[in-house]
């Protein structure tokens, strides 16, 4: 297929290098330089989308980011998948692939096509609301029917194969676009020695200067851009970024930028030197000032049937054939309300098509580029404007009529002009994205008919954003900007030298205000007039929102869906209000604004998430003894970042155990024999100062004034609430030194916890901590053989009266020096071999070499969790969730009422709430069925055969299978609970399986605990 | 995302190094023992949640590990001031009231829609500012 809308001359394209794309499976060419929109128009593509709701054919309206139909799928391989893209901002590459996004089987041919047009008028605003409420179970049924109809594009089934980085930067000036406003300000702020940042989203920088017919200097335009283009990129101070979307202006002048680096390449990063390259850089810029020069998106007419291909705005026809050198039609009627609007006519008619009448809503055109147009013989036609476009796949002609704008009626004189292209312009819309994701409401202003941005902290705004819009004042203002910008952040701007190039004023005449046109039926009668072409919002739509009582455009917009989707209003959304005020019968700032909120425009994940994918996704703590962990097959459980081992599965007879087997095997050596745990990951810090004794019995509940050196002792901890916070054994090192243990879990909230009550409530006490988790590693040898073992590795004296239960000790373990800890978690006799963490591997295995007599086994996390909760020992986390107290678990014995101090959670303890009789109180379970292991989290009943709801008394916090009593067991809490011993409690599981247990000890193994104590 | 000054670093650091810990200059009765449910109830439970001014207690969680406070605004995410333990705010909802009165600038809008709000709703703006 030829490009048959190309202009054998003209446009910033390199017709030397032809590029060949497929679209929709068919092949095409375009040149290096283009868009993958202008190749597609130069082709003559007119129908590149089917419209979400009504399925109706769609062509290109636009040249940028503010196009809504042109949305594509892009990439040529499964992987490479992109959905999302707009076709204006996608650069063309060799063997670019694209797809629409919408439209099936095809968008020539299209069966949703019949469907919209049949069932058009059933689908109101509001048409999910109002047909899919009823019945809520159906819901699924119509999202598979509506995503399917409906969707815009699909995420890739495969692995990215890119990488994608994050870069942080700063700067003193960001400025954000690149167009005649963005320059002149980047220029100033470079030469005050600022270091100044660039962006912008098109391929290169210029923004409108590339299509604009003004000189700057006596240069046309493209070429003074350049010039400046090659003066700052030579400069230090100054970072270009071209290809580089600006999407989020979040707190405190922190800019998201979206640097697209390779896709105007290919669909995935070429690599450069055999290595891969980052396909785009995240820039998360801290700018100490932010210049907005984003400036205009050009509104389009709302008019009858302005959707059929062949409708564009007219500053985009102006773009495609200055920049491209496309022109997208032959025969073109231009209808605006504004002087700057003709220059379109002027481009069209020297491209030596036919321009067949320039329709002018006001009563004169007397301006500059008007008589440039009438001098040309172009026909003008005043007090006019297009009401309505004839045509299905393509425009064939245009309806143009007299209007009143103030009566918003028809007055006659229709007229029907043959033409393949109706251009439109509305006016200028500021680009007040990024201003508004502030949060700052922007201000409507009559002059400029549309909003600029409000007062935000750091920023000004130049040029088109601030509705200035003829080139010399848009400079002039930039300059001023700059200026200002600078003098804020303490720079000094050279004032003596104003580099402003010489442009020559236009003489305008004021745009009128037209948004929508009437036409000669009402809006609800007369072909589909719409506001929102992505969302396929109609004025007709709009009008019965407000109608059925919508009043607020915040509103109208979810009722309607006006500025959804990828699109967010660029071009619909003043339109929109307009029309709703029309109807409302107020102005456009007293229906409100709509907030525009980041992204901008669409980002990858890819770019979101960075190298914060894979193995970087979180870090993982190992301990010092991972490595024999991995040796020795550990199944790993992450606890917090930790990766702790699970359980060490054995091979038996060339079958490999499966958890429950191991962990029985792991559970009966400790209880017969001994075992080891890796407990390196319990949180440590080491407390130190005068008052460190005072500080800890504030913290605890329980006593710590005569705990001596060579002591431990387990302490509770609660919030002020009297509930359970953590829990932990201290140990006292020297009068003045202690060393606090306390869940793997809970290490840094304790560790803040204390700094926390140190820093606001307590200063005046002389106490210091440091977080030493990392520093000890700790080995946990248990069972009955462990003092056995223990005497061959270490100079410590264990005899039991020498070294009792909640003793510590200092000595050598293995030649190393080590603090040992009788302390126990399992209920048997038990050492806790502290040594410094890059001692512990020699230290371990010598332990083994020392042990495999003894029947050593190392056991994991699970193991732990049985042997402890046979003891009803709890876990703060597991079996208490911030709703438990000491009293609840029945731990009154660690609790010191008669503490001179009111410590932490006591007056909490005598709250009405807190003494009640009937809280729920920690309890063991021991279920009928000795082969049932309750879920953990089950509910608990008293009385089964009630209705439902049923009245919940409790729940399962711990529930496993203990090998050393042959039954299952849990531990729970139920609503007075400790009375209750004895009696039969009910679990009705989902699948109507009634558990039934019996209320007992939560310490099911030696109660008298003995066997510790030895 | 925040730019936040520590007054014990001196510097201005990300928000991704600070962890916030509510708000600010809440007072732990002296003596627990002998103060009412409800007296214990307000300080555990209660907090102001104002649209304006706002005093929080921050922490430089993976900085200097100190506590200190931040006097934000809570509408436009400002931060007036940062001060250190103990100390007193410069600038509190008061202070800026007054100036802002001196000054002749319209008191801090609130939340209040400005740009398309209703007549009559104006109206009820301006006295629920008075």
């Amino acid at each position: 297929m030829t490009q048959i809308h190309r202009s054998s001359r003209g446009g910033r394209i390199d017709r030397s290098r032809e590029l060949s794309f497929t679209f929709n499976g068919k092949r095409y060419t375009g040149y290096a330089g283009d868009t993958l929109a202008s190749a597609l128009l130069a082709n003559g593509v007119d129908i590149v989308n089917r419209s979400f709701k009504y399925s109706r054919p769609r062509g290109i309206v636009a040249a940028g980011p503010e196009e809504p139909n042109a949305v594509v799928q892009l990439g040529a391989s499964e992987a490479a998948q992109v959905p999302n893209v707009r076709a204006t901002q996608q650069a063309l590459y060799e063997g670019l692939v694209a797809r629409s996004t919408n439209g099936w089987p095809n968008v020539q041919r299209d069966m949703m096509g019949m469907i919209g047009k049949l069932g058009g008028s059933f689908m109101p605003p509001g048409f999910y609301y109002k047909t899919f409420m009823a019945p809520a179970s159906m819901w699924m049924t119509y999202e598979k029917y509506i995503r399917k109809s409906a969707g815009l594009g699909r995420s890739p089934l495969e692995s990215d194969p890119d990488i994608y980085d994050h870069l942080n930067q700063h700067c003193d000036v960001l400025v954000i676009g690149g167009g005649a406003a963005g320059l002149a300000a980047a220029r100033i702020a470079a030469d005050s020695g600022a270091r100044v940042m660039l962006c912008d989203e098109q391929e290169e920088l210029g923004g409108s200067l590339l299509d604009s017919r003004e000189a700057l200097d006596g240069l046309p335009a493209p070429e003074w851009v350049s010039q400046v283009v090659t003066e700052l990129s030579a400069r230090e101070n100054v970072e270009l970024l071209p290809r580089t979307t600006a999407n989020g202006y979040h707190d405190h002048n922190f800019v998201t930028l979206h640097e697209r680096r390779t896709e105007h390449l290919w669909d995935t990063a070429p690599a450069v030197n055999r290595r891969p390259q980052a396909r785009s850089r995240l820039h998360r810029v801290r700018a100490r000032h932010v210049i907005l020069a984003t400036g205009t998106h050009e509104r389009p007419l709302v008019y009858g049937n302005n959707d059929v291909p062949g409708n564009m705005v007219a500053g985009a026809v102006s773009t495609y054939i200055r920049r491209f050198g496309v022109v997208p039609g032959h025969k073109l009627v231009l209808s605006v309300s504004n002087d700057y609007a003709y220059r379109t006519a002027l481009d069209w008619h020297e491209s030596g098509r036919e321009v067949v009448a320039i329709v002018d809503a006001r009563a004169t055109s007397r301006g500059e580029l008007a008589e440039q147009a009438r001098a040309l013989g172009i026909r003008i036609i005043n007090q006019s404007a297009v009401i309505e476009a004839k045509g299905s796949d393509r425009v064939t002609a245009a309806r143009i009529a007299r209007i009143d704008l103030d009566a918003f009626c028809v007055l006659g004189h229709e007229k029907t002009l043959s033409c393949d292209t109706i251009a439109s312009s509305g006016g200028y819309s500021p680009v007040i994205h990024l201003s508004s994701h502030t949060g700052t409401r922007p201000v409507w202003r009559d002059d400029v008919l549309g909003f600029v941005p409000g007062d935000v902290k750091g920023m000004t705004s130049v040029g088109g954003v601030h509705g200035v819009f003829a080139l010399k004042a848009v400079l002039e203002h930039a300059a001023e900007g700059a200026r200002r910008a600078l003098d804020a952040i303490g720079f000094e701007s050279d004032s003596s030298a104003p580099k402003l190039p010489d442009v020559a004023e236009r003489r305008e005449e004021p745009a009128c205000a037209l948004f929508q046109v009437p036409h000669v039926k009402s809006a609800m009668r007369a072909p589909k007039q719409f506001v929102d072409l992505q969302n396929d919002v109609t004025a007709a739509g709009i009008e019965l929102a407000t109608r059925e009582g919508f009043e607020s455009i915040e509103h109208v917009k979810r009722y309607t869906a006006l500025g959804f989707g990828t699109d967010q209003g660029k071009l619909g959304n003043i339109n929109g209000m307009a029309v709703a005020a029309r109807c409302l019968k107020r102005s456009i700032p007293e229906v409100g604004t709509t907030v525009f909120r980041p992204n901008y425009t669409p980002v990858t994940f890819g770019a979101i998430v960075g190298r914060h994918c894979r193995d970087l996704f979180d870090p993982e703590r190992y301990t010092a003894l991972h490595a024999w962990h991995v040796e020795h097959g550990a199944e790993f459980e992450d606890v917090g970042q930790w990766k702790r081992p699970w359980y060490f599965p054995r091979t038996v007879n060339g079958k490999k155990e499966t958890m429950h087997e191991a962990v029985s095997r792991e559970s009966l050596a400790v209880r017969e024999k001994v075992g080891i745990l890796d407990a390196s990951t319990l949180g440590k810090i080491d407390i130190q100062g005068p008052d460190a004794r005072e500080f800890l019995g504030r913290v605890y509940t329980n006593k710590w004034a005569k705990l001596a050196p060579g002591r431990v002792r387990y302490g509770l901890m609660c919030k002020d609430d009297g509930m359970l916070m953590d829990d932990g054994t201290t140990s006292c090192l020297a009068e003045n030194h202690f060393l606090m243990t306390t869940t793997t879990g809970g290490a840094a909230g304790v560790m803040e916890w204390l700094e926390l009550w140190h820093q606001t409530e307590w200063p005046e006490l002389e106490v210091y901590f440091t977080s030493v988790t990392d520093h000890w590693a700790t080995m946990t040898v248990t069972g009955p053989e462990a003092r056995k073992l223990m005497s061959e590795v270490t100079d410590i004296d264990l005899s039991p009266d020498q070294f009792k239960f909640m003793d510590w000790r200092e000595g050598n373990v293995a030649g190393i020096p080590a603090r040992v800890f009788r302390i126990s978690f399992t209920g048997e006799l038990a050492y806790e071999i502290n040594v410094q963490a890059n001692y512990a591997m020699p230290v371990w295995k010598t332990l083994f070499e020392k042990g495999e007599k003894y029947g050593l086994t190392p056991y994991g996390t699970e193991t732990m969790h049985v042997l402890r909760a046979e003891k009803g020992l709890i876990i703060a986390g597991q079996d208490t969730d911030g709703s438990v107290t000491p009293e609840d678990l029945g731990m009154q014995w660690a609790v010191g009422y008669d503490k001179p101090f009111a410590w932490i959670g006591k007056r909490a303890l005598t709250r009405p709430d807190t003494a009640r009789t009937d809280r729920k109180q920690f309890v063991g379970l021991k279920p009928r069925d000795p082969e049932v292991v309750l879920e953990e989290g089950a509910q608990i009943v008293f009385d089964p055969e009630q209705s439902i709801p049923m009245t919940m008394v409790g729940h399962v916090t711990s529930s496993y299978y203990s090998p050393n009593l042959g039954h299952g067991f849990a531990l729970a809490v139920i609503k007075g609970g400790r009375d209750r011993l004895g009696q039969t409690v009910y679990l009705p599981m989902k699948d109507g399986v009634v558990h039934e247990a019996e209320i007992v000890s939560p310490v099911f193994i030696d109660p008298k605990g003995e066997r510790q104590n030895v | 995302m925040f730019h936040i000054y520590c007054p014990y670093c001196e510097e201005y650091r990300e928000e991704e190094e600070f962890h916030p810990r509510g708000q600010a200059h809440l007072q732990r009765p002296a003596d627990p023992e002998n103060c009412s449910d409800e007296q214990w109830g307000d300080y555990l439970f209660f907090r102001d949640n104002p649209r304006g001014i706002h005093h929080e207690l921050w922490v430089h969680s993976v900085g200097c590990r100190k506590f200190f406070n931040i006097t934000r605004h809570t509408a436009n995410y400002e931060i007036l001031e940062t001060y250190k333990m103990g100390e007193r705010p410069s600038i509190t909802a008061e202070t800026l009231a007054a100036d802002e009165r001196q000054s002749g600038v319209q008191t801090a809008s609130g939340g209040w829609q400005t740009v398309g709000a209703r007549p009559e709703d104006e109206a009820l703006n301006t006295e629920a500012r008075a």
